[in-house]
């Protein structure tokens, strides 16, 4: 029964998502653009330096469209339920969520969900496969591999959600959580292997990324797709995506828990 | 009323009217930071994280060039020199004018009406809209970059090179102004398009920060004769650091960016007053 809500909750964002044709459109443009782009640039450094971080050039060029296909699925830059929840702070509203019969925080993950999917069939598949026809890439044939891709997509989803979770709540005490925003979108570009395989931050940098919870979100979807990890290293990757998964999640239900009081003080 | 935001007119009416314009900007702007001050510990986390952020794309020249001494044929400091000049004129174009590319939900709601009736342009509402501060983040970082690639290159500094930099600057500003608001005119017909104008404007500053010989000709030849990007540095900076072009193009269009810039205010100009005249208001 309340799994059923949740579900039909999901659904309704993966529908609302879809009413915005033009902007899908006009967003699949602009991955494709950035895609470009960026695999050009990262085509010059691999003819300077074939092999870099262990990637061959086609392998690099790869990395750059799978990261470019789940810069809006995995919600990197931030956004999707972010937008409607500090809406919701800035007019009140907030306290309306608040008292409804569903979990304040199961209900927003369950409309990240739905957006997410909705963004993996269009925002994310689309470069890619115009990638797949400017460039040369390589994907796996084997359907178990895309399977396994799509796993650690989900958990990259879940990761991120419990990440922008947290920085929302930060909007029960600071009114705005604009700026808190801002900060995570710098710290999830650069760690979580937006802009460069991690392989290519040197020394403590590239330790300290592998360690966050960032990593997570791109870098390590892109190593089961480029089968950089497969057999017992897989299941270690999910258990990373679980363990910070759960924790960020955990981290968020004491969050709210404590911010509900503070929003009792404020109305009385 | 004149038709607001536009309308023909001649000689000092114009001037006074684009003198009404800035000032409408002005006085716009200045409002919305008192209001963003009522939030300071919000709004000083946003401009060290725009800072911060818009160094990123910086961190990764960097990373790259602690795995290579030159990327497609160009040093650092060379590579910096375009980075510093392509995010300088973005970012304070997206100073400027850069919330225009919230007409589409003006336009979608309808509230385009409250800003055509006001008695001051539409277009320098718009472009003050929801001014923040915090877009100076970029203009900060870009000028503390542009400031060490110009002690780090190799260049052999004669008085036509050291004009040429403020010179570029200024055009390239104007060019991404122009981009700004001509490619948010598209959201007169087709509201939810509001990234498409962010594939031009951000995704041209990205292609303008690394090397043309990065890319394809065809691409490079895209941003001289189409989209034309090329004008906000490419081209200067050939002059500047004295470099062959790689299209071979005659070095007339190394000296050619006020024209272009010319060209694109005119286009964006034009643009905005057909997006204007089809504006039917929500509902119909």
């Amino acid at each position: 029964m309340r799994g059923g809500v949740y579900w039909s909750v999901a659904r309704g964002a993966f529908r609302r998502y879809a009413t915005y044709r033009a902007a899908t459109v006009a967003g699949t443009v602009t991955n494709t653009v950035f895609g470009m782009i960026l695999a050009s640039t990262v085509l010059a450094l691999w003819r300077t330096r074939p092999g870099l971080g262990g990637y061959d050039a086609a392998q690099a060029v790869t990395y750059i469209w799978i990261s470019q296909g789940l810069l809006v699925t995995v919600a990197v830059w931030g956004g999707g339920f972010q937008d409607d929840l500090q809406a919701r702070f800035r007019s009140g509203d907030i306290a309306v969520d608040l008292y409804r019969p569903v979990d304040f925080q199961g209900w927003w993950l369950a409309t990240d969900l739905g957006r997410a999917g909705y963004q993996l069939v269009t925002r994310g598949a689309v470069p890619m496969l115009a990638g797949a026809v400017l460039f040369d890439l390589v994907l796996p044939g084997d359907p178990l591999v895309w399977a396994e891709f799509l796993l650690s997509v989900a958990l990259a989803v879940l990761v991120s959600f419990g990440l922008r979770f947290l920085a929302t709540l930060t909007g029960f005490w600071l009114h705005e959580s604009e700026g808190v925003r801002a900060v995570m979108t710098v710290v999830s570009m650069f760690f979580s292997g937006m802009l460069l395989p991690l392989a290519l931050f040197p020394g403590l940098l590239g330790e300290l990324a592998r360690v966050l919870p960032f990593s997570a979100m791109v870098q390590l979807p892109a190593d089961v797709l480029l089968q950089r990890r497969t057999g017992t290293a897989l299941l270690g990757l999910y258990g990373f995506q679980l363990a910070w998964g759960a924790a960020l999640l955990a981290l968020g239900r004491a969050g709210q828990a404590l911010a509900v009081r503070r929003v009792v003080v404020q109305g009385g | 009323m004149a038709e607001p935001g536009g309308g023909g007119g001649s000689g000092g009416g114009a001037a006074a009217r684009a003198g009404w314009a800035v000032r409408s900007w002005w006085l716009i702007t200045g409002m919305w930071i008192r209001s963003t001050m009522a939030y300071r510990a919000s709004f000083a986390l946003s401009l060290a994280a725009n800072t911060l952020i818009t160094f990123l794309d910086f961190a990764v020249l960097l990373l790259m060039f602690a795995h290579t001494r030159q990327l497609a044929g160009w040093t650092l400091a060379e590579t910096g020199f375009l980075y510093a000049t392509s995010s300088v004129a973005l970012g304070a174009a997206n100073v400027l004018v850069g919330s225009v590319g919230g007409l589409g939900e003006r336009v979608r709601s309808g509230s385009l009406d409250t800003m055509l009736i006001r008695p001051a342009p539409a277009l320098a509402q718009l472009a003050a809209e929801r001014f923040s501060l915090r877009r100076l983040g970029r203009l900060l970082q870009a000028f503390a970059v542009l400031g060490w690639s110009l002690t780090a290159l190799d260049v052999h500094w004669t008085w036509d090179r050291v004009l040429m930099v403020p010179a570029l600057l200024l055009c390239g500003t104007v060019i991404f102004c122009a981009l700004f608001v001509g490619c948010s005119c598209v959201q007169f017909w087709w509201g939810e398009a509001a990234e498409l104008q962010n594939a031009v404007t951000y995704g041209g500053a990205t292609v303008l920060q690394y090397p043309p010989t990065v890319f394809a000709k065809e691409l490079v030849a895209g941003t001289v004769f189409g989209v034309p990007l090329a004008f906000v540095n490419w081209l200067p900076a050939l002059h500047v650091l004295g470099r062959t072009d790689p299209l071979g193009l005659p070095a007339a269009f190394r000296f050619a960016s006020p024209l272009a810039a010319a060209l694109c205010v005119l286009a964006a100009g034009l643009a905005w007053r057909a997006g204007l005249r089809a504006y039917r208001s929500t509902g119909s």
